[in-house]
């Protein structure tokens, strides 16, 4: 490899280097980082959650375009976008598939860390960036799902909003506060989209940069949560480590492909994906006299929903739902295991991870279904299932019988 | 959604139509799981339930965000048929299609006025719209002097009674189980035509296939466009990552 | 942009197969971006409710008094419309060798306003009011004459942003700094009190 002297070339490339470092930064954050080979097809989701934001970023912008917000604009702004609008109707679905496609690639980067203990030492901060990603992504997208002011975004704000009267002393008040009204109406329409086109996304910048700086300082992990970084070879560089590109620029290439594809499926053939993406009742405008039957959040909501209607007692609901986002936050400092990776974890963790997996899925799919009778009873033991895999960790990683973790990764070419 | 599309070609278009000409028969009717079937590619089709639309619905009825001249380009309709055929007097080809009724009259005749069509189908699925228009029946304890099955006490009247016919509905008495107490409820069984029709039933459920195949149309005019693009989308995007694989594969030989 | 010769001292690499995939990804990927901009791109055209909106104005003549200037609006441009009297029409000539271009020969304007009058029909002028030279909108100093343009005016416009003059054809004086004469809009009469604005009364709807 070069020395640091792209500066001294001749020519434009050398004027530019000595006045901005490109070609170091390209070397640094690219060629000499190595990444351990041994990634498998979960580690896709971290470029595509890039991706997904990007193209929210893109498609978002255009639909601002042509969107007018407001109580008697938003929702014939919206059918004029779809009709109206020279493809006005794909940047649409783009987006609103958009949203969904990055639920689904950040449960499955999040998942990933889950079976890998990708949040462990040293990995902690990297962490807790992911998790503020995942809650501004959540307040994202549900006053998006607001901006159309269909039936289902008024009443989701309803829904929503209400949760924050379950404080005690200040939650009446704050509920007006952040409706701007008696009921949701034009003034909580008008800062939801000041918040979902700028406050929100400049957070999501920031965060994401944190993110990746965080990465780029402590490094990947692997499928066999080893710190490649501690072998190194007489070249100092990690045995176990390739370099960032070409090796897996090419591969996260194949992976955007496959992605596209599977995204292209739904935005042309199945765009409102039964219902999942995009609510029939949201084809109707807002009507404050009629709720929508069923009503049910976003899918990517639905788990903490189920929680919600699972409990017999309100402000405890809205407790229990509070707490299992934030749960998450915690796992750093609840895993007592002294190994990272499920593979060298023993039967104790595996079996409550296939818990929490089930139980998770299972209040996803709860939520979609009417509060009544055995929906119920399954979403309290799914509820207990979600909790007992976080309240229970220190003890069950502490008892659990690990295997020896190998010195080198293993990988097969 | 669309796979449903040759489902109902295949298995549901034979049995329903015998089911629509043999009222009366012995299993109940069947009328919640009925499928529209239409196909929004099908243009003869989407003219004929324009035509349709406009003959029966247009009159109190809107499709506020649908334009004439969006209408004819999309249905293969000329501007000569449009200004003959469609477009009422004094419209231009670029006017929304708006309903002839005054909201005020609505009020006064319907006790509301009819909601606007646009996203009917969208709304409520076009499955719905199609069981909806065919489970009207004669029941002189309402003020339209029907009633419908999927729709109870509509304020919408039968207007589609001159080609379909009156029906009367026959219900009968089901015992049921509540709580370990014996109750009776009415349950429909089946239609009986007590005034035939100008259609037969093969033909008044084409009529009403085309027209809801129509409002499917207009719930989202781009839905033809917009699977024929995806196709090629699809298939450039495998490509891609064939290429793509093949570019990778070839890097990691290096990796051991 | 990938460094094949990093790792190319391995056996078995096949430089040129690389080289080969890599611009066959990149040039694939580069048709696949130009692809996804397209809908992006035409996003930014006249939607359906611009064109409906740019549909042909009518205008009723029947109380346009002669000397008389209405002003309407057609695709988001003012529409100069003023009756003139035959005289104003046969004086019209004796302007010509004061004009930058007479007979209109570099301006824009339909076949059928390409003659001395500039208009379909003599009495009736149809112009868009915005001045060649920077946009703005022309003033109406009808009045031969006039004090502020001298005792010469003949009558016509004058543009209060930098000074172009125009006669009563909208043809521009020598002098101005606009070089072509004021545009005409197509347009066609139904009847003899009818005006319509962007239709040239050809087969075609709108083919301005």
């Amino acid at each position: 490899m070069a020395s640091n002297d792209a500066q001294f070339r001749p020519g434009f490339w050398g004027w530019l280097n000595k006045r901005l470092p490109v070609e170091s930064f390209i070397r640094e954050q690219l060629l000499e980082y190595y990444a351990p080979k041994n990634f498998n097809v979960w580690y896709f989701f971290g470029s595509l959650a890039l991706l997904a934001l990007v193209l929210q970023l893109f498609t978002g912008i255009f639909l601002t375009m042509f969107y007018k917000v407001g109580d008697t604009t938003a929702f014939d702004s919206v059918e004029f976008i779809r009709r109206e609008v020279s493809y006005g109707w794909l940047i649409q679905y783009l987006h609103s598939v958009g949203a969904s496609a990055f639920f689904v690639v950040v449960y499955l980067h999040m998942y990933r860390a889950l079976m890998y203990g990708s949040y462990k030492t040293p990995r902690e901060l990297l962490w807790l960036f992911g998790m503020f990603i995942y809650l501004a992504l959540m307040a994202e997208a549900f006053m998006g799902y607001v901006l159309p002011w269909g039936n289902m975004s008024y009443w989701a704000a309803t829904v929503i909003i209400n949760l924050f009267s379950t404080i005690p002393v200040i939650g009446p008040g704050l509920v007006e506060w952040i409706r701007g009204d008696y009921g949701v109406a034009d003034a909580t329409l008008n800062r939801f989209f000041s918040l979902h086109v700028v406050a929100i996304p400049l957070v999501l910048l920031l965060l994401v940069a944190l993110h990746l700086v965080a990465l780029r300082q402590v490094g990947s992990n692997n499928p066999d949560g080893i710190e490649i970084k501690d072998r190194r070879g007489s070249d100092g560089k990690p045995l176990d480590g390739i370099p960032f590109h070409p090796y897996y620029t090419v591969k996260d290439i194949v992976g955007v492909g496959v992605f596209l594809a599977l995204f292209a499926i739904v935005v042309f053939f199945v765009p409102t994906f039964g219902g999942l993406f995009m609510e029939e009742a949201n084809f109707e405008p807002a009507n404050p006299l009629s709720t929508p039957e069923p009503i049910a959040p976003s899918w990517y909501f639905t788990p903490y929903y189920a929680i919600l209607r699972a409990v017999p007692n309100q402000r405890l609901g809205a407790l229990l739902l509070l707490l299992a986002v934030l749960a998450f936050f915690f796992l750093p400092w609840l895993d007592r295991s002294p190994v990272k990776s499920v593979r060298y974890r023993g039967w104790l963790f595996r079996l409550f991870l296939a818990e929490f997996t089930l139980s998770f899925l299972g209040l996803m799919y709860l939520g979609l279904k009417p509060p009544t009778g055995m929906y119920v009873v399954a979403a309290r033991v799914f509820s207990i299932g979600y909790f007992a895999f976080f309240l229970l960790m220190p003890w069950y990683t502490r008892r659990d019988q690990v295997k020896p973790v190998p010195e080198r990764v293993s990988f097969h070419a | 959604m669309r796979k449903t599309v040759l489902l109902a070609a295949a298995c549901l278009f034979t049995p329903l139509a015998i089911a629509a000409a043999d009222e009366g028969a012995a299993a109940p009717l069947d009328w919640q799981h009925w499928q529209a079937g239409n196909e929004v590619s099908n243009t003869a089709s989407l003219q004929r339930g324009a035509r349709n639309f406009f003959g029966y619905c247009a009159g109190c009825h809107s499709l506020k965000y649908l334009r004439y001249s969006r209408l004819a380009s999309d249905l293969r309709i000329s501007p000569d048929q449009l200004k003959a055929d469609l477009l009422p007097a004094g419209a231009t080809p670029a006017d929304y299609v708006k309903s002839s009724l005054a909201a005020d009259d609505a009020v006064a005749w319907f006790g509301k006025v009819p909601p606007d069509l646009s996203l009917i189908a969208r709304a409520r699925g076009p499955n719905h719209v199609y069981q909806f228009l065919k489970t009207f029946y004669a029941d002189p304890s309402t003020p339209t002097h029907s009633n419908n099955l999927a729709l109870v006490n509509p304020a919408m009247p039968a207007v589609l009674s001159d080609l379909e016919g009156v029906k009367e509905a026959v219900f009968r008495n089901v015992e049921v189980t509540v709580d370990g107490s014996v109750t009776t409820e009415k349950r429909f069984d089946h239609f009986v035509t007590t005034v035939p029709g100008r259609l037969n039933a093969a033909q008044f459920d084409g009529f009403v296939r085309d027209t809801v195949n129509f409002l499917d149309y207009v719930g989202e005019p781009a839905q033809v466009e917009r699977r024929s693009i995806g196709v090629w989308v699809v298939l450039f995007l495998l490509v891609f990552t064939w290429i793509a694989l093949l570019l990778k594969k070839e890097y990691w030989k290096d990796v051991h | 942009m990938t460094d094949a010769g990093s790792k190319a001292d391995d056996a078995g690499v096949d430089s040129d197969r690389r080289k080969f995939l890599t611009i066959a990804t990149g040039a694939t990927a580069a048709v696949g971006a130009a692809f996804a901009a397209s809908p992006f791109v035409a996003s930014w055209q006249l939607s359906e409710r611009a064109k409906a909106l740019g549909a042909p104005v009518s205008v009723d003549l029947g109380k346009l008094e002669m000397g008389q200037m209405i002003t309407v609006v057609w695709r988001k441009q003012p529409i100069y419309i003023f009756k003139r009297s035959a005289a104003v029409v046969a004086a019209l000539v004796r302007n010509d060798d004061r004009l930058k271009d007479p007979k209109s020969a570099d301006s824009d304007q339909p076949a059928y306003a390409t003659n001395e009058q500039r208009s379909r029909r003599d009495d009736i002028a149809v112009l868009i009011g915005t001045c060649t030279h920077l946009g703005c909108l022309p003033k109406q100093h009808f009045e031969p004459g006039d004090v502020e343009l001298g005792a010469d005016w003949p009558g016509g416009f004058r543009c209060p942003c930098h000074g172009s003059r125009f006669d009563m054809a909208g043809r521009v004086f020598n002098g101005s700094p606009a070089s072509v004469n004021l545009r005409v809009p197509p347009y066609s009469f139904p009847n003899e009190t009818t005006l319509l604005i962007g239709d040239d009364g050809s087969a075609v709807q709108g083919a301005a």
